[in-house]
């Protein structure tokens, strides 16, 4: 019985420089890091104002910088694939040995999807949905920073597993038998499974904070048909999370019992169904691409209709077309397996229903076009982003319905045509959705707005480069390339590789045009700066509050009117010819209190994670019965809240309008 | 015309509506968060259910269900657990009228009767496991043990949740929290009991049909 279990210094893989070089950038970052913020005294401000922080804005651009952080990684990914397949035709072989790809590709899907995509659209709706709303924050503030350390916990999991052993090397989707522990023994999809599962507890915590927040936390006046487009499809995703989600952690445990207790779900032997793990899986797997879109299409709702300067075309149209994408994300889950060899009539019903589900992607798509259309389109960069996104998305959708026709999905299945669809989808639609957000909400939380010239710079790039990168693809998966190949003998692919890898560099570019508009507002950001709170003449109430917003984001809760209240508001103040300022009553606010349990649980729920998957089981049991005890110290704990001041808040927003009124 | 108008001003006079009246107090909201969590536990245990009929029928030569249940033992089993769904809403109202010992005794049937059940639950186990019937056996055996174990799992956590409860409602007494989480504890242990339902028919009765 060894102590620590499958652990020792063999799991480290010496032998290989890229992941060691890899592995020292990431050590040296961390502690470099690390060692940079205890120096400058910045800890104890660190712990405080942000790690114990229970503030939904804070949390909110914590996610942000968690997503942010894991586009680098996941793209470093993409550009080491790239490069390898641009190389490994015919007689080359290529830098990457096959173990090493198939571990790439699978952190790549993995990171992107869970560790970049959702934490970014997580921490948009956190940011902004509790002021779109016109409260003070979420309905369960701690459970909320829970689930954010909970997310970081699985993020710090998958980055372990570069350093020691291995990642999942079953694709991101981690089918058995492959991913059985027959033929998979070592730790890479434990790693898998324990950074979905954590993780996954708190994504599901966000959804039903997120529902309980929308649905019984709004301010006064606020009914549904009131509410911003943006909080309409947050709420539907999170919906789809509450819904979706416990089917992914049921799945994964069936794997993990599986794995270590040598269950027969999915097994091949005993009479395990390994396909039942497929339907499982993608019962979640399309309802969550629908969780990531459905936000971005709230963004570009927001991004047009402000940039436009008109009301939303179509707003119950726009509502309507969430809602039944939301429920008909469940009917379509088959789509991904019509070569499984169900019935003609099986494929048949989930072929229509896919084709059924773009038509309310096609309302909405015609609502943005004529809200735009007659208006004055200010050309700014989330605009540049959202029209970015109608083109590149509506091709993404077509080649969508295309596969959604079982005879050609048999073709295209498993094929770089499909790798280009998905891509297509998603880079067109979330990534570009939550970089329109981003640049669009990014003066809200910091007081000053974004380089115009470097995020059009990096605009341009990510487009140009994502054509380059993804339409070669199409034509390869139509050549026949299947994905996820180290190699191939059919030299007449190289050419369609090499233009991809040339995309790939070209979005490179438009990262790189990203962190430098970061670096180049920041050092402006006093010529920057928005003492108004509304840069954009904006129309929802977020914008009606101090930019950064103050920790109880409105001095007096709004009262809603009618929808884009802000926008209406401010026509009246006009035409009264003054300034909207009635003599305001302040009274004293209850916040929540500031509390570590999230991060300290999330440190038991890492030890955890890391002793199951190195079978170190009285450090699993060590670190179960640490989270307990955190959570019991937390539940006898005496105060809750504690109360701002009537006059600091008075104070504060009496300042406000004085800037505004300057 | 005047009438239209007049129409439209008794409209707006008229109190919000319900969506229109601002934020719901605490107490409302937590027990709301609790019920959206409750539906999402529910949906996990629809997957480990269509995980059950799936693999129902896939026993690889082993054991059937109908050579494995004890009905009997089972049925014990569903009335401990109905019977403690009925003393804890007795603990509820026993809350509401801040009736500490009363609460404390009901507290205490509960946790007997879900710990009953728990200990019926555990002995079917080990007997099927000495009778060679283990989850490894069949992926039938496997499903079932999820499912049940499931289950089992959850009524394991209530009782660690009760006793809990007990020392909260012992050292901060009946102050809002205390009220909330036990209001949040009912909830979660009736929900059990309407799984158990579910599992109670499809594993138990379903599973003996020829």
């Amino acid at each position: 019985m060894n102590l620590l279990g499958k652990l020792s210094w063999s799991a480290v893989p010496f032998d290989q420089p890229i992941v060691m070089f890899a592995t020292a950038l990431m050590v040296v970052t961390i502690v470099g890091v690390v060692g940079w913020v205890t120096l400058k005294g910045y800890v104890p401000y660190l712990w405080r104002e942000w790690i114990t922080s229970v503030d939904h804005k804070r949390i909110g651009v914590m996610y942000i910088v968690l997503a942010l952080l894991m586009l680098l990684r996941g793209f470093t990914d993409a550009i080491m694939m790239r490069a390898q397949q641009a190389a490994a035709a015919g007689g080359v072989q290529g830098y990457l040995p096959p173990e090493h790809f198939d571990q790439i590709f699978s952190a790549h899907g993995t990171i992107m999807i869970f560790f970049m995509a959702m934490p970014f659209v997580i921490g948009l709706m956190n940011f902004v949905v509790p002021l779109q709303l016109g409260v003070r924050d979420m309905a369960f503030p701690t459970l909320n920073s829970v689930a954010l350390w909970l997310t970081a916990s699985g993020i710090l999991l998958t980055n372990i597993s570069l350093a020691v052993g291995e990642f999942a090397k079953t694709g991101w989707v981690a089918y058995p038998p492959l991913s059985e522990l027959q033929f998979s023994p070592g730790v890479g999809v434990d790693y898998y499974l324990w950074a979905l599962q954590i993780s996954g507890i708190g994504t599901l915590m966000t959804g039903i904070n997120f529902v309980a927040t929308i649905l019984k936390t709004r301010a006064p006046g606020m009914g549904y048909m009131r509410m911003p487009v943006f909080c309409w499809t947050a709420l539907a995703s999170n919906l789809l999370i509450v819904a979706a989600f416990p089917v992914l952690t049921a799945t994964l445990a069936m794997l993990l019992l599986d794995r270590y207790l040598g269950f027969h779900f999915f097994s091949v032997d005993a009479q395990g169904n390994p396909m039942m793990y497929v339907n499982l899986f993608w019962v979640w797997g399309h309802p969550e691409v629908y969780i990531l879109v459905l936000p971005a299409f709230g963004i570009f709702s927001e991004v047009i209709a402000t940039f436009s300067g008109k009301p939303l075309f179509g707003y119950r149209s726009m509502v309507a077309a969430t809602m039944v994408i939301c429920v008909l994300s469940f009917l379509v889950w088959l789509h991904h397996f019509f070569t499984m060899g169900a019935s003609a009539d099986v494929n048949g019903f989930f072929g229509v229903m896919t084709m059924i589900i773009a038509v309310p992607t096609g309302v909405k798509v015609f609502n943005w076009l004529f809200t735009m259309y007659g208006g004055r389109v200010r050309f700014t960069v989330p605009v540049l982003w959202s029209i970015g996104f109608m083109v590149t998305f509506v091709i993404g959708g077509i080649t969508g319905v295309l596969m959604a026709v079982p005879p050609a999905d048999f073709q295209l299945h498993n094929s770089l045509f499909l790798v280009a669809h998905f891509h297509n989808v998603i880079i067109g639609g979330v990534v570009f959705g939550v970089l329109a957000g981003f640049n669009y909400w990014f003066p809200k939380a910091f007081g000053f707005t974004l380089d115009e010239r470097w995020g059009r710079r990096s605009f341009w790039c990510w487009l140009i480069g994502f054509y380059l990168a993804f339409m070669p693809l199409y034509v390869l998966g139509l050549l026949g390339m299947t994905r996820r190949m180290q190699h191939y003998d059919n030299v007449d692919w190289q050419p369609w590789l090499l233009l991809a890898a040339v995309g790939v560099a070209v979005i490179l570019a438009g990262i790189v045009c990203q962190i430098v508009q970061l670096v180049v507002s920041i050092r402006a950001r006093e010529e920057l700066r928005d003492v108004t709170g509304d840069p954009w003449n904006g129309r929802t109430l977020e914008w009606s509050t101090a930019s950064p917003p103050p920790a109880w984001n409105f001095a007096v809760l709004p009262h809603v009117a009618e929808r884009d209240t802000y926008w209406v508001s401010k026509k009246l103040a006009r035409a009264k010819d003054g300034p909207p300022t009635p003599a305001r009553g302040y009274e004293p606010i209850e916040m929540p209190k500031n509390s570590a349990i999230g991060f300290v649980t999330a440190f038991f729920a890492v030890v955890t994670g890391f002793a199951l998957i190195w079978h170190i089981w009285w450090m699993a049991a060590l670190g179960v019965v640490g989270a307990f005890v955190t959570l019991l110290v937390f539940a006898f704990r005496d105060r809750e809240e504690f109360e701002i001041a009537a006059d600091k808040i008075a104070q504060f927003d009496r300042g406000h309008q004085a800037e505004v009124a300057l | 015309m005047n009438v239209a108008v007049a129409i439209q001003d008794i409209h707006r006079d008229a109190l919000p509506s319900a969506s229109e009246a601002g934020p719901a107090p605490k107490r409302i909201v937590v027990a709301y968060g609790f019920w959206i969590f409750l539906l999402s536990d529910i949906v996990m245990f629809s997957a480990l259910f269509a995980a059950y009929a799936v693999l129902v029928r896939a026993t690889a030569g082993g054991p059937t269900g109908a050579q494995l249940f004890n009905q009997a033992s089972a049925a014990i089993e569903t009335a401990c657990l109905l019977a403690s769904s009925f003393t804890c809403g007795l603990m509820s109202l026993a809350v509401g009228s801040r009736r500490r010992a009363a609460t404390y005794f009901l507290a205490v049937v509960t946790f007997v009767l879900g710990a009953a059940f728990l200990a019926l639950e555990i002995r079917e186990f080990a007997d099927m496991i000495a009778r060679g019937a283990t989850p490894q056996r069949s992926a039938f055996l496997s499903a079932f043990f999820a499912l049940v174990g499931c289950h089992g799992l959850h009524v394991a956590a209530g009782l660690v949740w009760l006793a809990v409860m007990m020392a909260q409602v012992a050292i901060k007494g009946f102050r809002a929290s205390v009220e909330r989480r036990l209001f949040c504890f009912a909830l979660f242990w009736h929900a059990l009991d309407i799984i158990w339902v579910a599992l109670f028919t499809v594993v138990y009765l379903m599973g003996v049909l020829p």
